[in-house]
């Protein structure tokens, strides 16, 4: 190694140790500042080195374990069917498009395609979900809203489907008498796994953290999905003190401003544990989707 | 009924019409539905956007209101609120989109620098953890960094330079620069990962070749990385030209926390479309805003994806 190529080595190494600093404090804050004692946050504010230790937050929200853990059934419930749902309705949509012989294909794929270009916004789609509908304060305004977060993705499994499953296969299936549903199941779903499991990550984490169809569709605090709670908890931290999520434990005086610092902790810790696991997928989902488009 | 010669060629012409019905029925039950969904969720709506010509009255039903021609549109130009939200749209999506760039290229011309692949696909992981989380758990960390009686600025950076604490929640004009920063935090990650995907398939024989000339690293940046990047880099710019009307509503809405001394430097077309459709109750004039968004942007994605076909073909959208 020459020594160009050493200091090189060295100055992206600390500028990308910074920019992960960067990155990365705003979370340590938040957390340092859950275990910290509410008496110290209002004399010295929120701090990365405070002088106390204590669970005080989090003692606190043992008390609100039942809205909690609501909070967090509700968007277990709208991830998990969303997700399945979701991925299941693209990949049947972008199936028959994907096949060459299908009648009037190109006619739908514009169709599909069209509403990348031009959409009605949220006025219209706000007052036909609710008015046409009445989603309104129903579990289904949180799923079906989000259900195929644009075309984009049925074009893009379209084209997986049309590149990575080979007709003569299709043909073959037909001719030893395999019906279209068989062949679908057995071999195109099967060939198809990478891309379904990438569009299928994206939905899981767009309905983890979807927090617009509840605050636009949901005013009733029993379907709050956990980042419902979080945005109503961020404006009005007295939300959870006043029992309108049906809670009927005497907790005492609340700490507020650590419960704050505390309750985004709980939202966000299991993402970022998880985030290692699915990274990899994550960053390859993020590069089909920008170049392919 | 009547017979003819012809009747057997028809006959076999219906079966073999049944014969495909019957194949591609099943097909075209698969597609029911996400054909009824697109119908349901864009199709309907985007009809619905006769409503910006109607006094919405919703005791009649939403769409039964009497016509009232330009009159929401009237409305809307004529207050200084039109212009407000279209210079704030346009300007901080026009920075976000240079600033952006400008840093994730930065960023991954320097990973693509590190030998060391592990640290590489770290580094990456780190940058990239903003995009993942949700807008609220941003809006906490802003706030805890800028709340005006607990906050990290208040309370110990402003203190070290004996600076006064600041009201950061109904000063607007601090806006435009945190907002700025916060967009960069949470997206240059995405941008750098598209980037790097890109200069990772730059042929390394280009770089071999410079080596070997005796071209320093900085000269192979600029004379190899950077122009091999140019067709990204414009379909990139141009595709985020094509949604310059439309914001990312959370970074709008939710940071700064929907305060309303903030509204000169915050509100975009979408927070505005909002706060009028869900907390004014003006269906009329929020369609008529809504309605604006929809033409202006459907002309910019078109004009975009044009020259877009021009620079690079197999980039465009259509």
């Amino acid at each position: 190694m020459n020594r160009e190529h050493r200091i090189w080595q060295w100055i992206t190494h600390i500028i990308m140790v910074l920019a992960s600093i960067g990155c990365l404090f705003p979370f340590v804050l938040l957390i340092v500042s859950s275990f910290t004692s509410e008496h110290e946050i209002i004399r010295e504010g929120y701090s990365f080195w405070p002088k106390s230790f204590s669970l005080e937050a989090y003692s606190y929200l043992g008390g609100k374990l039942n809205e909690i853990t609501r909070a967090y059934g509700v968007t277990a419930l709208i991830t998990i069917i969303g997700t399945i749902v979701g991925v299941a309705i693209t990949a049947m949509l972008a199936y028959p498009l994907s096949r060459q012989d299908m009648p009037y294909r190109n006619l739908v794929a514009f169709l599909i395609f069209f509403t990348l270009l031009f959409n009605g916004g949220l006025v219209p789609t706000y007052l036909i979900y609710t008015q046409a509908f009445e989603i309104k304060n129903t579990i289904w305004a949180l799923v079906v809203p989000g259900l195929l977060t644009n075309g984009f993705n049925v074009m893009l499994v379209r084209s997986y489907f049309a590149s990575s499953v080979p007709t003569p296969v299709i043909e073959s299936a037909s001719i030893d008498g395999a019906g279209e549903i068989r062949t679908f199941f057995s071999i195109v779903i099967p060939l198809s796994t990478p891309i379904l499991a990438t569009i299928g990550l994206f939905q899981l984490v767009l309905y983890w953290n979807d927090w617009f169809n509840g605050m636009i569709y949901i005013t009733d605090s029993k379907l709050y999905s956990l980042q419902n709670m979080l945005n109503r908890i961020l404006t009005d931290i007295q939300f959870l003190a006043s029992g309108s999520l049906g809670s009927n434990v005497r907790t005492g005086p609340m700490p507020s401003e650590t419960v704050r610092m505390a309750i985004a902790v709980i939202g966000v810790v299991p993402l970022l544990i998880a985030y290692p696991f699915f990274q990899r997928f994550f960053v390859k989902g993020l590069i089909v989707g920008a170049v392919k488009g | 009924m009547s017979h003819s010669i012809a009747d057997t060629s028809q006959d076999s012409v219906r079966r073999r019409g049944g014969r495909k019905f019957k194949r591609y029925g099943l097909l075209a039950l698969m597609m029911l539905p996400g054909l009824v969904y697109f119908l349901i969720n864009n199709y309907f709506p985007m009809f619905g956007l006769v409503v910006a010509f109607k006094d919405v009255n919703f005791s009649k039903g939403f769409l039964a209101g009497d016509w009232v021609g330009l009159k929401n549109f009237e409305y809307l130009f004529k207050t200084s609120d039109a212009y407000v939200i279209t210079r704030n749209t346009i300007l901080y999506n026009g920075s976000f989109i240079v600033i952006n760039t400008v840093a994730a290229i930065a960023a991954a011309i320097l990973l693509n620098e590190i030998k060391n692949k592990l640290f590489m696909r770290f580094y990456q992981s780190v940058v990239l953890i903003p995009y993942l989380i949700s807008t609220i758990i941003i809006s906490y960390l802003v706030f805890a960094m800028l709340s005006t009686e607990t906050g990290f600025v208040n309370r110990t950076i402003l203190p070290l330079f004996h600076l006064d604490e600041i009201s950061w929640y109904n000063e607007a004009k601090y806006w435009p620069v945190i907002l700025t920063v916060v967009n960069l935090w949470k997206s240059v990650g995405f941008l750098c990962v598209i980037y790097l995907a890109s200069i990772i398939g730059i042929d390394p024989e280009y770089y071999e070749a410079a080596t070997i000339d005796g071209a320093s690293k900085l000269r192979q940046i600029r004379s190899i990385t950077l122009p091999l990047l140019v067709p990204m880099i414009t379909v990139m710019t141009l595709l985020a030209i094509g949604r310059i009307f439309y914001s990312d509503f959370g970074l709008f809405y939710q940071v700064p926390m929907n305060s309303g001394a903030l509204y000169d430097t915050t509100n975009v077309i979408d927070t505005y479309v909002y706060r009028g459709l869900i907390q004014l109750g003006d269906v009329g004039m929020s369609s008529a805003a809504g309605l604006y968004q929809s033409m202006v942007g459907l002309v910019l994605v078109l004009l975009s994806n044009f020259i877009v076909r021009k620079v690079s073909r197999e980039n465009s959208l259509f």
